[in-house]
């Protein structure tokens, strides 16, 4: 603010280009302000959003907004409606009432390349193409069939996995056929990925091995992260953002102010952790 | 398990045919020894001896290629329009009502009891084995692909669509190799009634092909030929067979089921 008048003053003053060339401030500000790269991410509002299936109410009248690059975890019993939050999110299903605007820097001109990906539950590889033409299936026919390789085995090494490139998926184990589907929904540098339990049917530790990867790209790619999860350690331990779903609407709306790199077994972790069961679990709230 | 040594591949290779080698060895012997008359059941040797002379006259090959001309274009007829109609059935809704009661009907009725009407309106001319053969081949062909293309993981095609898939990519890079290794099912199916249908109705009304060399044999009481017409018919099912598996595992690679050890 206060360089930006400087400048429009030294502009009126008829000596001025010269004394704008050395000026030291004028190039630093066209540069990002931060090591950070600028967040490319997609920002979500829903307003009064409603579905039913059958003339069941499974989302009531949600109010919901989700800033670019933010990483938000929805939780919530079975059954109440975090699935198809995310699911209408998606676009995936059609909303009976309410809508739905996703705004960023790939949202609005270019159609053609969806700019929000999902991870599902199950990896969902196609079992008859190799790796990394599995991975390719993320860029949707765009660029060249070597540019798409290229792509592909960068998202592969991304994920750690440059190795397995030629593989069939179904020599992979469960663990490694999922961070396939993580590289395969990541190639397309989308502004929105969704994950929809995508951890749910991996053993404890390969669990938290995932964990750390989806933490570790989201914060070098700056998406914007929307995680459905019943397993309220793995939300705490993800997400700055933790919403309650229960009978379609949010029960409760908790920032998680952990610095990160989080360490699992954090007292202030725990604490959080303990509060959504209680919610969960209906009992009374402490703290 | 087995090492792949020299001896246990060979072992491997030669144990299928250790049970009709020795078919063949007891065969031989009790026409020899007398045991069985020869007027029945012609000793091996002479099946050999009677498949070199048709073979050296020309009638073997002749009538070998004739009906596997008759099989092929019967195939590629009924295989053709049952693998669309099924593809279309499978992929729409409006296709299928319209059609499939129609096509369950009519695979009710055994085809070969067609060959009366069959040779009514066509006489014993190539038309009345290309008609049979389509008809027998169609049903397999059909019925796998309808099931093929129905049993695609729902999963997959959802994925395919987030992924922006067009529908064309959607169907050759998701839906058709999800359905291919039932779709095999039904070439395999369809091969057998193939050769089957072929030879019944070259049995009853034919002038050439193998079914016809057959039946001649048996007027000129040629037991030896006999044989040796059922034996090319076990050859053809088997080298039929031997390709859709190859066919299989070329493209089926991707399937731990297929693959070979």
């Amino acid at each position: 603010m206060l360089l930006d008048a400087v400048r429009r003053e030294t502009l009126t003053d008829p000596g001025a280009e010269l004394r704008i060339a050395d000026a030291p401030a004028a190039p630093a500000r066209s540069r990002p302000l931060s090591p950070v790269p600028a967040p490319r991410g997609i920002a979500v509002t829903a307003s009064d959003l409603r579905k039913s299936f059958d003339g069941n109410a499974v989302i009531a009248g949600l109010d919901l907004y989700l800033p670019a690059g933010g990483f938000t975890a929805v939780v919530g019993r079975s059954g109440c409606g975090k699935s198809t939050l995310l699911r209408l999110i998606l676009g995936l299903e059609a909303p009976t009432g309410g809508r739905i605007a996703l705004e960023g820097p790939e949202a609005g001109p270019r159609r053609s390349e969806p700019p929000k990906r999902i991870m599902f539950q199950e990896p969902r590889l196609l079992p008859w193409a190799r790796v990394v033409d599995n991975v390719a299936v993320g860029l949707s026919g765009h660029g060249s069939r070597a540019e798409r390789r290229e792509r592909a085995l960068a998202a592969l090494a991304e994920v750690g996995l440059p190795d397995k490139a030629g593989q069939w998926p179904a020599t992979l184990s469960g663990g490694q056929r999922q961070r396939v589907a993580l590289a395969r929904a990541l190639v397309s540098r989308p502004g929105l990925l969704a994950l929809d339990e995508p951890l749910g049917a991996l053993d404890a530790l390969t669990r938290i091995g995932m964990q750390d990867l989806i933490e570790r790209i989201w914060l070098s790619q700056g998406f914007t992260a929307l995680l459905v999860t019943h397993d309220v350690a793995e939300a705490v331990a993800l997400a700055d953002r933790i919403l309650v779903v229960e009978a379609g609407r949010i029960a409760l709306d908790l920032r998680v102010d952990v610095p990160r790199p989080r360490r699992r077994g954090d007292p202030d972790l725990a604490h959080l952790e303990g509060r959504i069961l209680d919610h969960l679990l209906g009992a009374p709230q402490g703290a | 398990m087995m090492r792949a040594t020299p001896l246990g591949r060979l072992r491997d290779t030669a144990l299928p045919w250790l049970l009709p080698a020795a078919i063949l060895l007891g065969w031989q012997a009790a026409v020899s020894s007398g045991l069985v008359s020869s007027r029945f059941m012609p000793a091996p040797l002479d099946v050999v001896r009677a498949g070199w002379e048709a073979g050296r006259t020309g009638e073997l090959w002749t009538n070998l290629g004739v009906s596997t001309l008759r099989a092929l274009a019967g195939f590629v007829v009924g295989g053709g329009i049952g693998f669309a109609l099924g593809l279309a059935n499978g992929l729409s809704r409006l296709s299928e009502r319209l059609t499939d009661t129609s096509v369950q009907m009519v695979r009710n009725v055994p085809h070969l009891s067609l060959i009366p009407l069959v040779i009514l309106w066509f006489g014993i001319g190539e038309e009345a084995k290309l008609f049979l053969v389509a008809l027998g081949v169609f049903f397999p062909i059909y019925a796998n692909t309808l099931h093929g293309i129905r049993s695609v993981d729902p999963g997959l095609v959802e994925m395919g669509r987030v992924y922006g898939m067009s529908r064309a990519e959607l169907f050759t890079r998701v839906v058709l190799p999800g359905a291919l290794p039932s779709i095999f099912v039904g070439l395999r199916y369809a091969l057998g009634i193939m050769w089957l249908t072929l030879i019944v109705a070259e049995t009853i009304s034919a002038s050439s092909g193998l079914g016809y060399m057959a039946i001649q044999a048996r007027e000129f009481m040629l037991v030896d030929v006999v044989v040796l017409a059922i034996l090319i018919y076990a050859a053809l099912g088997k080298l039929a067979d031997a390709l859709t598996r190859q066919l299989e595992r070329a493209c089926l690679a991707w399937n731990p089921a297929y693959r070979s050890a």
